[in-house]
């Protein structure tokens, strides 16, 4: 698993703690306030189930694109706390809420390179053997 | 269980639409039998959605995937349009868990097979295997990758 580094999105202070979450998923809801109580500096690391969350690319891609314009983990936060809102027109809603662009977060949401960061570190979840989400590492 | 270099036990099962598969089929391409112990348990939920996100890097090494567990075919039909995958999903159904056991894949205690990987190559025979310690560890797509490296790396 690649250790954490500079692109990774992380918050908090503490020990590193890398989450690979799906935002399209009920039990990282759950599990995320909780998560976020920790004494530890998270690491967030996409890992959308497509197949079993059809709508968890479209978020993933909303998260990465409010980091873009410094509100990652704003976007986070507020996805899971309001599953039930979670369409485009909640997007915007929240991306007006954050401050944000809106014209500019339209277009990042779309943008290959923001799929191709979320697919990166799905991709890394995988190698590290992630079978379900969250999954929680401490590297030591 | 069944050992890399044996001669996969051939079998004809019903898939999720009650058609009938035979590992036959598969001559001539390489297919990853996926013993399961359960339809609509939450792990193995995880275990075949995951699975489904890499199937197409799977694909591209030439390798399809195939599902199979003691469900009959109408749970294994539900299950996929509940996990939204379209691996296909064989139902060891009658004699109960049959190709499980001839692939020492089956747990008699529980009643159904233990999560189990059996990559068959071109000309039917074993080219490797993965089996769990117990049905609730699950292997990643991780696995599946080591071992599709591996088994490459030979032909």
């Amino acid at each position: 698993m690649p250790p954490a580094g500079p692109e990774d999105h992380a918050r908090g202070e503490g020990d590193i703690l890398i989450v690979y979450a799906d935002l399209g998923c009920p039990h990282c809801a759950a599990a995320w306030e909780e998560i976020c109580r920790r004494p530890a500096r998270i690491v967030f690391r996409h890992f959308p189930v497509t197949s079993k969350h059809p709508r968890a690319p479209a978020l993933h891609a909303a998260a990465e694109a409010a980091g873009r314009q410094g509100r990652f983990f704003e976007m986070v936060d507020s996805l899971y706390a309001d599953r039930a809102r979670v369409d485009d027109p909640h997007l915007w809603e929240r991306a007006e809420r954050f401050g944000l662009d809106l014209e500019r977060f339209e277009e990042d949401r779309r943008a290959d390179q923001v799929a191709a960061r979320v697919r990166r570190d799905f991709e890394s979840g995988i190698r590290a053997g992630v079978i379900g989400t969250p999954a929680m590492y401490s590297p030591s | 269980m069944i050992a890399a270099g044996e001669p996969a036990p051939e079998f004809t099962l019903r898939n999720q639409d009650g058609e009938r598969v035979s590992l036959s089929d598969y001559r001539g391409r390489k297919v990853m039998l996926v013993f399961y112990p359960l339809d609509f348990s939450p792990v193995c939920s995880d275990q075949l959605s995951i699975y489904q996100e890499v199937k197409p890097e799977i694909a591209e090494k030439g390798v399809e995937l195939v599902g199979i567990s003691v469900d009959h075919g109408f749970a294994h039909k539900a299950f996929q349009e509940k996990l939204g995958i379209d691996t296909p999903l064989l139902a060891d159904f009658e004699p109960k868990g049959g190709v499980a056991r001839a692939y020492g894949a089956y747990i008699e205690q529980t009643g159904h097979a233990n999560r189990s990987l059996v990559l068959v190559d071109e000309e039917g025979t074993v080219a490797w295997v993965h089996e769990s310690p117990t049905p609730l560890e699950i292997p990643g797509a991780n696995v599946i990758f080591d071992a599709l490296e591996t088994v490459g790396s030979d032909a």
